[in-house]
């Protein structure tokens, strides 16, 4: 994939800088790097960037700045893709970020995850290729709940396992990778959860999937 | 010399031979009366005191308005067990009785009888011989003058009826006052302070919760991209093992962090409330968590936090104690409360007293709110923590 036109914002300025080197060095072009949500609304209204980098918490109040600019930026500008980072991630939060989705991707991760650094980039790529891509902590946290009935009601554990895994950003070959099973194995639960879940073969059904299962 | 008239006497006159005439018993007698007729008097006065303080109480509202202390009936049982006997009130109805009622009455018949009198002396002059304080006042220009000076002295007599009643209620308010009103006063106070030292320690918790996320949880997550990035320049070998390792452990250490401050300053509950905080809660859980929670909208701060705190603390100690199979965590509002219980059918025998159990100081926390916890937890099981609080 080529280099991605992106806006980050972030306030701690060392974590900034750091974000910064990795896109760099990753051949992205870091268009604007700032320190709140409303310079972040500013600068994606000037540049309109192909991906959005931003923290949650940010000045002023220091609650879910990030969350809220990643609302409007989708309201405004749908084709962007939004990657959410955040020092703390909870399932509480998922339904909110995928309120508005339906234009670009929506990425939701831990900030430890950018350590991981090909991985992390991996997912900035998917997230820019309209994807859905959630945190593994997330995913552990929706596979503990109980969801017996709606439409995931009628997927086996596994299948329910290799949503969760898709959930996360992951290829097949990495979901085989995980449940040290064939490739093959996993195209074909795939195409189990697309069946059951009856997703329109036009539509992306790999993104609509994994939307269906964070929704519940 | 004749026998002598009383013991005083007697005692003075022969010292020795006193001991064996009959004044000591006489004596011992006359103070054992007093005490058989004392008794029946003082459970009387003992009775009536507290009716009369009340009665008291409310006639100071004729020149004392203020508002009243509010206590529930429940402070003022409580006052009332505290002082069974209020004796500033049986001081105060001897003081009145044997001092100030025939004070009072001097002073009003003094003070409102003479002007009164002196006002009406052109008519009473008139239709009858009159006299006050041994002045008398013929008709005519003297009774005139008799109401002017009746006019000066109806003046003096309502600065002095007021003064009178000021004296006196002061007098009253420092004997009848200290037992509620202050006592009241000072539970209501105490209330306050505890509910300050709540918000206060709530208000520290933050502060260290954002101390930490804005230092050392920074600089771990710097950590972890630095040596990300090391990695990809590391050639194989056991630097990058060396390097791989390093970033695992700052990895830990940033989970370590998360945990420490989700206990400390929860940013589900803060974000989404109880439901979605205790639902995260139950995730994490290692014993399955039924979670049942019936509210309409967000409870009020303080109550919301306790009520997390309870739940976190109940299912840690279901975890560590209980060999519980199941929990299930139910909260509704019930008739201006909100009720909270986490059930589970371990073994029992689980106490909230005690140092070490994080229930005691949530029972303290609740207790500054106006609300309780309790802890049913009979040996064998099952055990109930209950917490109850008005909203």
């Amino acid at each position: 994939m080529p280099g991605l036109r992106i806006v980050l914002a972030e306030d701690a300025a060392l974590l900034r800088e750091g974000l910064v080197g990795i896109l760099e060095r990753a051949g992205h072009e870091v268009v604007a790097a700032v320190g709140d949500a409303e310079a972040l609304l500013a600068f994606v209204g000037r540049h309109e960037p192909d991906l959005v980098v931003t923290d949650i918490r940010m000045p002023p109040t220091h609650t879910d700045e990030g969350l809220r600019a990643a609302a409007r930026i989708r309201a405004e500008h749908p084709a962007i893709a939004i990657m959410v980072l955040s020092a703390y991630v909870a399932e509480a939060y998922v339904p909110e970020l995928l309120e508005a989705t339906g234009g670009g991707g929506i990425g939701y991760l831990l900030k430890d995850r950018v350590g991981h650094v090909r991985e992390f980039l991996a997912q900035l790529d998917r997230v820019a290729g309209g994807e859905t891509v959630v945190d593994p902590e997330v995913v552990r946290q929706l596979l503990g709940r109980r969801r017996g009935d709606g439409p995931l009601g009628s997927l086996t554990d596994r299948e329910r396992e290799v949503l969760a895994l898709m959930a996360e950003g992951r290829t097949n070959g990495s979901i085989a990778e995980v449940l040290v099973v064939s490739e093959a194995a996993v195209r074909k639960h795939v195409g189990n959860i697309f069946a059951k879940l009856d997703l329109d073969p036009a539509s992306d059904r790999r993104v609509t999937a994994v939307l269906t299962y964070l929704r519940g | 010399m004749g026998a002598p008239p009383d013991a005083w006497s007697a005692l003075r006159a022969r010292p020795r031979q006193f001991l064996l005439s009959r004044w000591p018993w006489r004596s011992l007698a006359y103070l054992a009366t007093a005490l058989l007729v004392g008794i029946p008097v003082l459970v009387v006065v003992l009775c009536v005191a507290r009716v009369f303080g009340a009665l008291e109480r409310r006639r100071l509202g004729l020149v004392q308005v203020r508002t009243r202390t509010r206590l529930t009936r429940r402070e003022r049982r409580r006052a009332r067990r505290r002082l069974p006997v209020s004796w500033p009130e049986v001081g105060y109805a001897f003081l009145l009785a044997v001092v100030l009622w025939p004070l009072d009455f001097l002073l009003l018949l003094f003070l409102v009888t003479v002007p009164v009198v002196m006002l009406l002396a052109p008519a009473l002059a008139e239709t009858d011989d009159m006299a006050v304080l041994g002045w008398h006042v013929d008709p005519g220009p003297e009774a005139w003058l008799a109401t002017l000076v009746g006019l000066g002295l109806a003046v003096v007599a309502a600065y002095a009826v007021t003064l009178a009643a000021v004296a006196q209620a002061a007098l009253a308010r420092l004997l009848l006052d200290p037992r509620e009103a202050e006592l009241a006063a000072t539970v209501a106070e105490l209330r306050r302070s505890r509910v300050d030292l709540v918000d206060a320690f709530e208000t520290e918790r933050r502060r260290i919760e954002r101390d930490l996320h804005d230092g050392v949880q920074q600089r771990l997550v710097a950590l972890t991209m630095t040596l990300g990035r090391a990695e990809l320049d590391v050639a194989e070998g056991p630097g990058l093992a060396a390097v791989q390792d390093a970033h695992r452990m700052a990895e830990d250490a940033l989970a370590d962090l998360r945990t420490t401050i989700r206990g400390i300053h929860p940013q589900v509950l803060v974000d989404h409330g109880l439901t979605a905080a205790v639902h995260e809660l139950a995730d994490r859980s290692s014993v399955p968590v039924t979670v049942d929670i019936r509210l309409d909208e967000r409870l009020p701060g303080p109550v919301e936090q306790a009520a997390y705190f309870v739940v976190s603390e109940a299912l840690t100690n279901v975890a560590r104690h209980a060999g519980a199979r199941r929990v299930g965590v139910h909260a509704w509002r019930h008739e201006g409360a909100f009720v909270l219980t986490v059930e589970d059918d371990g073994i029992g025998g689980a106490t909230a007293e005690g140092p070490g159990t994080g229930l005691a100081g949530l029972a303290v926390r609740l207790d500054a709110l106006g609300g309780t916890l309790r802890v049913t937890s009979p040996s064998g099981g099952p055990t109930e923590v209950r917490m109850e609080c008005p909203v």
